[in-house]
C-alpha cells in the first residue's frame, strides 16, 4: 500500500476558492447545504446545483479527484429512488393532492406525475449538496478546519479532537495495515467463503491489537498535551487561523444570500416547502 | 559561587496508588540552575517516575502518594499545578510522534502558544525565532509523515522552548532515533545548554549515547533509590553500572579486556577524553593475542534475493537491483535510515507486497507463486510493538492461533506449542493471560506464535527497540538460542552494538540501494557508508585510532572475535 | 460521568480515527442481502463504556461524518446524528459495569447489552427516521424499516463486538498476584 499521508487530497493550488479562509468556507458550506436541505423546490435545487456547478468550475477540481464519490452517489440516490417507489408508490400523490397517472400500471404500482416530480426532486436534493462538500474538502487546508470549528462556537476542546482525528488517522491506517498482514502471514483469511461465525472472529484478530495498541497511545498523548498546557483556559487561540479578507465576506454574503432566497421561495411563493405545479 | 538549587527533593518519596510498593524512596537531590543531569537507571528503576515528579504529571495524570517535598524554583510543587509547572520546565517525551500532536511542524511548535491565547500574530513570530534554533524555520508547513526521526523531536524541542522555560526534561530523547540522528540530538541539548543557559536534566539507559557530549553530574537510580550521584569518570571507574545492569561504554570494555585498570585517572567518561595512548601497548598486546575465529564451511543458501526492484507509485523506485543471499543458519542485521526501503524489503520477502522486478527464491525455487499464508511457513516476521500482534487472552490461544488456521489437528498442536513455549522459556505460563505479563515476555510470546510454525528464516523488526540492557540481552541471548537451533535470523535495526555483537554480517540499505553486504566491523568503520545510512562510527575505532593502533578496523573485528570467544558464540 | 479531561479529548480524537477505519474497511458481510455489519459500532460501545457518554457520541458523530466526507463528499446529517445520539446512549454503561475492575461477565454483559439495545433503538427508529422524513420527506413505512434493520444489525454488533472487547480490556485490567506458574 502507497501509505496515503493525507486524509484529503487537499492540494495547494492557486483559484479564488483556496484562497478563501477555512472559516469563509465552512461558513458557507453550512449556508448552502442548509439551503437545499430546507427546499422541496426542484427549480430552487436546479438554481442551486448550477451554482455549485460554477464553484467546481471556479476551484479547479478536476473530474478524476471526484469520480470514485459520483459514482457512489449515484448508486446511493438511484437504488433509494427504486426502494422508495416501491415501498410508497403513491408519495408523491399525497404529497401534492393530485392523482395524473403517466403509465398504468398493473397492482399498485402505477407511475403517476407526481411520483416522479417527488423522486426527482428528491434524487436532486441528495446531489445537490454534495458538490459543496467536495469542494469543502479539495479546497481546505485540514490544519485550518480545527479553527474554523472554534470560531463557529464549537468549542475548542472537541475541535481539537476533530483536529486530532485528522492527524492520527494516517496513523491508525498504517497500524491496520502491518496488522492485518501480520495475521494474514499467521493465516488469517478474510475471505467471504468463511463461515458467518469465522468472518466474525476473524475480523476480531485484527480489531483488538488495532484497538489495544491505540489505547497506550491514548495515554501518552494526552501527558504530552497536559504538559503543554491544553486546557488550562476556557478560550484558546490558533496557528492557523486566517484574519478575514473582502473576498471572504464576499463569498459570505453571496451563501447568505442564496439561503435568504431559498427560503423566501418557501415561504412567500410556494407558501409551503414544496413546489406543487399540480393544482 | 552561591547558587540556590533549581530542583530540590527532600526526604522524597513516592507511590502510585495501584502498588503495592513505593517507586521512590527518600530521594534527596539538588540541582544547580545550568547544569546539565543524566539520570540513568535500568527499567523500572523509578528515573521516569522521578521525571514525572519534576514535570508535574505526579500527581496531575497519575495518583499516588508523596511524602517529603520537591522544591521547584524554591516553591514547593504541592502548590503548583501542571500548567504552572509547564511555564518552567518543559519536556520532550521519548515518543515524538505521539508528541507531535498536531497536523503540521509549526503548529506544533505553536501548540502551547496557542494554549496560552497568545494573538496570532506574535505566536507566528515566535515559532519563526524558536525554529531557528533548532534549524527547523523551512518545515514549518510540514507535516509529521514528512518528516524524519530526527526533525520530529527537534520540533518537540522547538514546542518546549517556545514557553522560554528554565528547565529542559528529556525522557529516553535517543530511544526511536538512528545512530546519527541520536548523536545529532546530543549535540543540538549541549548547544542549547550553553547558548541560552537552560538547566537540563536528561533521563536516558543510554549512557555512551549521550556521553558523546559533556554532563555535569550522572545520577544512577535502581529500584526507587539514588545509588550514585557522581561525574562520568568516578562513575565509569566504579562497579556500579555492572551492578545495576547499565551498559557502560564499549571502549571502557575493550579497555577492561586489555587488561588496562579503569580509574578516574585515564579520564574513561567520555571517549574524547580517555586517556589512550597510555594504553596503547596493552591495547595492542590484547589485540596481537586474539585468535581468528576458525572459518566454517559454507553453508547452502536458503534466500536468494536477485535483480529485486520495487515503486509503489510507479513512479519511484523504493528498491532499485537488489542482490544478496542469505545462508543457512546465519544471523545478519539489516540497517539503514528511517525510509531506506528496510521495511519494503521485508514485505516483499514476505510476500507482503510484489516485486516490480528481480526474484526471491528459497533454496534454489521461486517463490513468487506463493500466497503470504505459504511463505509463512518458510518465513516468519515479527512486528516491533507485541501488542500489535497480540489477538487472545491466553497464551497458549495466541501461540496455537497459527497452527488452528492451517487446521492441524488439535492433539498435534498441543506437543507442538508446548515445545515451542519451552524453547522460548514461557512453559512456566502456559495458563497465563498475556495481559499479566511483561513487555519482554511478549515479545516472546509473538516470537514463538511464529517459530510455532516452523520457519527456516525468521525476520524480527527492531527486537529491542526500547528495552534496557538486561531485557536486551535477554532478548538476544533467546534469539542466539534459536539461531543455534538452525533458524536463520535476518534483524532490522538501528542499534549499532546489537550488530557489532551479535551479527557477524550487516547488510546495509541506503535510498533503495544496497550500498553495503559486509562484516559488521567493516560497516561500522566505513565513513562513507556511515554517512550515507546514518550511522555513527563505534567508540571502538575512535579508541584505537586514538591510541594510534594502525589497523582500526582489524581491532574492530578483534574485539568481536574476543567477544565471540567469550561468550561461546 | 460528563465529565471532559484531556484524556477524553484524546479518546474521543483517536476513537473517531479508528471509528472511521473500521467504518470504512471493516465490515463483515451479513446473511442479509446488502447490509454488513458494522465493526465500528461494537469499538463505539467499547469506548462510550470505557471513556463515556460524551466520548462515546462525540467518536461516532465525528467519525460517521468524516467518513461519509469521505466517501461520498458530503456527511449524510440524518444519519450522523443519529450515530452521534447512538453513542452518546451507549455512553450510559459507563461505571455501570465492572470492567476497570477486571471483570465483566454475567450482569455486566447483560447491563451493557441491555443500555446498548436501547440505546440503538432510540437512535435508529426514532432519531434517523424522524430526521429522514424532515429532512427528505422520505416515506414513513421505508425509514421505519431501514430503521428496524439498522438497529438490529447495530444491535448485533455492538452487542458481539463491544461484548468481547469489553471482555479482553477487563483481562487487561486484571491484578498481578493471583496467578502462579504452572
Amino acid at each position: 500500500m502507497n501509505a496515503k499521508t493525507k486524509l484529503f487530497s487537499y492540494d495547494i493550488v492557486d483559484s479564488p476558492i483556496h484562497s478563501l479562509s477555512g472559516l469563509t468556507k465552512l461558513i458557507c458550506f453550512l449556508l448552502l447545504t442548509f439551503a437545499v436541505m430546507y427546499s422541496y423546490d426542484i427549480r430552487v435545487i436546479l438554481a442551486v446545483m448550477l451554482f455549485a456547478a460554477l464553484i467546481m468550475k471556479l476551484s479547479k477540481i478536476k473530474f478524476s479527484q471526484i469520480k470514485l464519490m459520483v459514482l457512489y452517489v449515484l448508486i446511493f440516490v438511484l437504488t433509494n429512488a427504486v426502494i422508495s417507489f416501491l415501498f410508497a408508490p403513491e408519495m408523491g400523490v399525497e404529497i401534492y393532492g393530485t392523482r395524473t397517472v403517466v403509465i398504468d400500471l398493473p397492482g399498485k404500482f402505477d407511475i403517476t406525475a407526481e411520483q416522479l416530480l417527488y423522486s426527482t426532486t428528491k434524487l436532486f436534493k441528495y446531489t445537490s449538496v454534495i458538490p459543496f462538500g467536495i469542494i469543502f474538502l479539495l479546497t481546505t487546508n485540514p490544519s485550518e478546519f480545527a479553527s474554523s470549528l472554534n470560531r463557529i462556537r464549537v468549542h475548542y476542546k472537541i475541535a481539537y479532537a476533530v483536529a486530532l482525528t485528522l492527524r492520527y488517522f494516517p496513523d491508525v491506517q498504517r497500524d491496520y495495515h502491518d496488522i492485518s498482514q501480520a495475521q494474514q502471514a499467521r493465516g488469517l483469511e478474510l475471505s467471504r467463503k468463511a463461515s458467518l461465525f469465522n468472518r466474525i472472529k476473524n475480523g476480531l484478530l485484527i480489531i483488538i491489537p488495532l484497538i489495544f495498541s491505540s489505547l497506550d497511545r491514548i495515554e501518552t498523548i494526552s501527558n504530552a498535551m497536559d504538559l503543554r498546557g491544553f486546557g488550562k483556559s476556557n478560550t484558546r487561540t490558533w496557528y492557523t487561523s486566517r484574519k478575514m479578507k473582502s473576498n471572504d465576506y464576499v463569498a459570505i454574503f453571496i451563501s447568505a444570500l442564496i439561503f435568504i432566497a431559498t427560503a423566501s421561495v418557501s415561504i412567500f411563493i410556494n407558501k409551503s416547502r414544496f413546489y406543487n405545479p399540480f393544482i | 559561587m552561591d547558587l540556590q538549587p533549581i530542583i530540590e527533593f527532600k526526604d522524597f518519596s513516592f507511590q502510585y496508588y495501584s502498588q503495592v510498593e513505593p517507586t521512590l524512596y527518600n530521594i534527596n537531590l539538588s540541582i544547580l540552575p545550568g547544569e546539565k543531569i543524566l539520570i540513568v537507571g535500568p527499567s523500572g528503576s523509578g528515573k521516569s517516575t522521578l521525571g514525572n515528579c519534576i514535570n508535574g504529571l505526579i500527581p496531575f495524570a497519575y495518583d499516588g502518594e508523596i511524602t517529603g517535598e520537591l522544591l521547584i524554583n524554591h516553591a514547593s510543587t504541592q502548590d503548583k499545578n501542571i500548567f504552572e509547572l509547564s511555564k518552567c520546565i518543559g519536556t520532550v517525551l521519548q515518543d515524538s510522534d505521539a508528541q507531535f500532536v498536531s497536523l503540521t511542524a509549526g503548529e506544533d511548535i505553536a501548540f502551547s502558544l496557542e494554549n496560552d491565547n497568545v494573538p496570532n500574530a506574535e505566536m507566528h513570530e515566535q515559532v519563526k525565532k524558536v525554529s531557528r534554533m533548532v534549524d527547523m524555520q523551512n518545515w514549518l508547513t510540514s507535516s509529521p509523515f514528512e518528516l524524519s526521526g530526527g526533525q520530529k523531536q527537534r520540533t518537540t524541542l522547538a514546542g518546549v522552548l517556545v514557553n522560554d522555560v528554565d528547565i529542559l526534561l528529556f525522557d529516553e530523547p535517543l530511544a526511536n532515533l538512528d545512530p546519527a540522528t541520536g548523536k545529532t540530538a546530543i549535540e543540538i541539548i549541549e548547544e542549547i545548554c550553553s547558548s541560552v543557559n537552560k538547566t537540563i536534566i536528561i533521563i536516558e539507559h543510554r549512557l555512551e549515547d549521550v556521553l558523546h557530549r559533556f554532563v555535569d553530574r550522572i545520577i544512577v537510580i535502581n529500584e526507587g533509590r539514588i545509588i550514585a550521584n557522581t561525574n562520568a569518570h568516578a562513575l565509569v571507574s566504579s562497579n556500579i553500572l555492572t551492578k545495576t545492569g547499565i551498559r557502560e561504554p564499549l571502549y571502557v570494555t575493550a579497555l577492561k579486556y586489555a587488561g588496562v585498570p579503569i580509574t578516574e585517572s585515564i579520564q574513561p567518561g567520555y571517549i574524547i577524553s580517555v586517556k589512550a595512548h597510555q594504553c596503547k601497548d596493552a591495547l595492542t598486546t590484547w589485540q596481537a593475542s586474539i585468535q581468528p575465529p576458525q572459518v566454517q564451511e559454507e553453508k547452502p543458501t536458503v534466500l536468494k534475493v536477485e535483480n529485486l526492484t520495487f515503486s509503489y507509485d510507479g513512479i519511484r523506485n523504493v528498491l532499485e537491483e537488489i542482490n544478496f543471499e542469505l545462508k543457512e543458519g546465519e544471523m545478519v542485521s539489516l540497517i539503514g535510515k528511517n525510509g531506506s526501503g528496510k521495511s519494503t524489503l521485508s514485505k516483499l520477502i514476505c510476500g507482503f507486497e510484489k516485486p516490480g522486478q528481480g526474484t526471491i527464491s528459497y533454496r534454489g525455487n521461486d517463490i513468487r507463486d506463493k500466497s503470504i499464508k505459504e511463505r509463512a511457513e518458510i518465513i516468519g516476521v515479527v512486528l516491533q510493538n507485541p501488542n500489535q500482534m497480540i489477538s487472545k487472552n491466553l497464551i497458549f490461544d495466541e501461540v496455537a492461533l497459527g497452527l488452528r488456521f492451517r487446521k492441524v489437528p488439535e492433539e498435534e498442536i498441543i506437543p507442538r506449542v508446548e515445545k515451542v513455549l519451552d524453547i522460548c522459556g514461557l512453559a512456566p505460563f502456559i495458563e497465563w493471560p498475556i495481559s499479566a505479563l511483561s513487555y519482554g515476555q511478549r515479545k516472546r510470546v509473538t516470537i514463538a506464535s511464529i517459530l510455532v510454525m516452523g520457519p527456516e528464516i525468521l525476520i524480527l523488526d527492531e527486537p529491542t527497540a526500547g528495552q534496557d540492557y538486561r531485557h536486551y540481552t535477554e532478548i538476544m541471548e533467546f534469539l542466539v538460542e534459536i539461531n543455534k537451533m538452525g533458524v536463520t535470523i535476518m534483524l532490522i535495526t538501528h542499534d549499532m552494538h546489537l550488530m557489532l555483537e551479535y551479527t557477524p554480517r550487516a547488510l546495509v540499505l541506503a535510498d533503495g540501494h544496497l550500498i553495503a553486504d559486509a562484516p559488521a566491523s567493516s560497516v561500522l568503520t566505513d565513513l562513507q557508508i556511515i554517512q550515507k545510512a546514518n550511522l555513527k562510527e563505534t567508540s571502538l575505532y575512535h579508541l584505537a585510532q586514538m591510541a594510534d593502533i594502525p589497523d582500526s578496523t582489524g581491532f574492530v573485528q578483534g574485539f568481536i572475535n574476543y567477544e565471540r570467544k567469550l561468550k561461546n558464540r | 460521568m460528563f465529565k471532559i479531561t484531556t484524556r477524553t479529548i484524546v479518546a474521543i480524537g483517536i476513537g473517531a480515527a479508528l471509528f472511521m477505519l473500521l467504518f470504512m474497511y471493516v465490515k463483515i458481510p451479513s446473511p442479509i442481502p446488502e447490509t454488513s455489519f458494522m465493526t465500528a459500532y461494537g469499538l463505539g460501545a467499547f469506548m462510550a463504556t470505557v471513556f463515556g457518554p460524551i466520548a462515546g457520541g462525540l467518536i461516532q458523530f465525528i467519525g460517521h461524518a468524516l467518513s461519509d466526507a469521505i466517501q461520498y463528499g458530503s456527511p449524510w446529517w440524518s444519519w450522523v446524528i443519529a450515530s452521534g445520539v447512538a453513542g452518546f446512549l451507549y455512553g450510559f454503561a459507563f461505571k455501570r459495569t465492572r470492567v476497570e475492575k477486571g471483570e465483566f461477565k454475567g450482569k455486566d454483559i447483560l447491563t451493557f447489552n441491555v443500555i446498548q439495545i436501547i440505546g440503538n433503538v432510540i437512535a435508529w427508529v426514532i432519531v434517523a427516521p424522524v430526521l429522514d422524513i424532515l429532512i427528505y420527506q422520505e416515506p414513513v413505512n421505508l425509514v421505519i424499516t431501514q430503521g428496524l434493520v439498522a438497529a438490529l444489525m447495530n444491535s448485533i454488533s455492538a452487542g458481539v463486538f463491544g461484548t468481547l472487547l469489553l471482555i479482553a480490556y477487563s483481562a487487561t485490567r486484571t491484578k498481578k498476584g493471583s496467578l502462579s506458574k504452572s
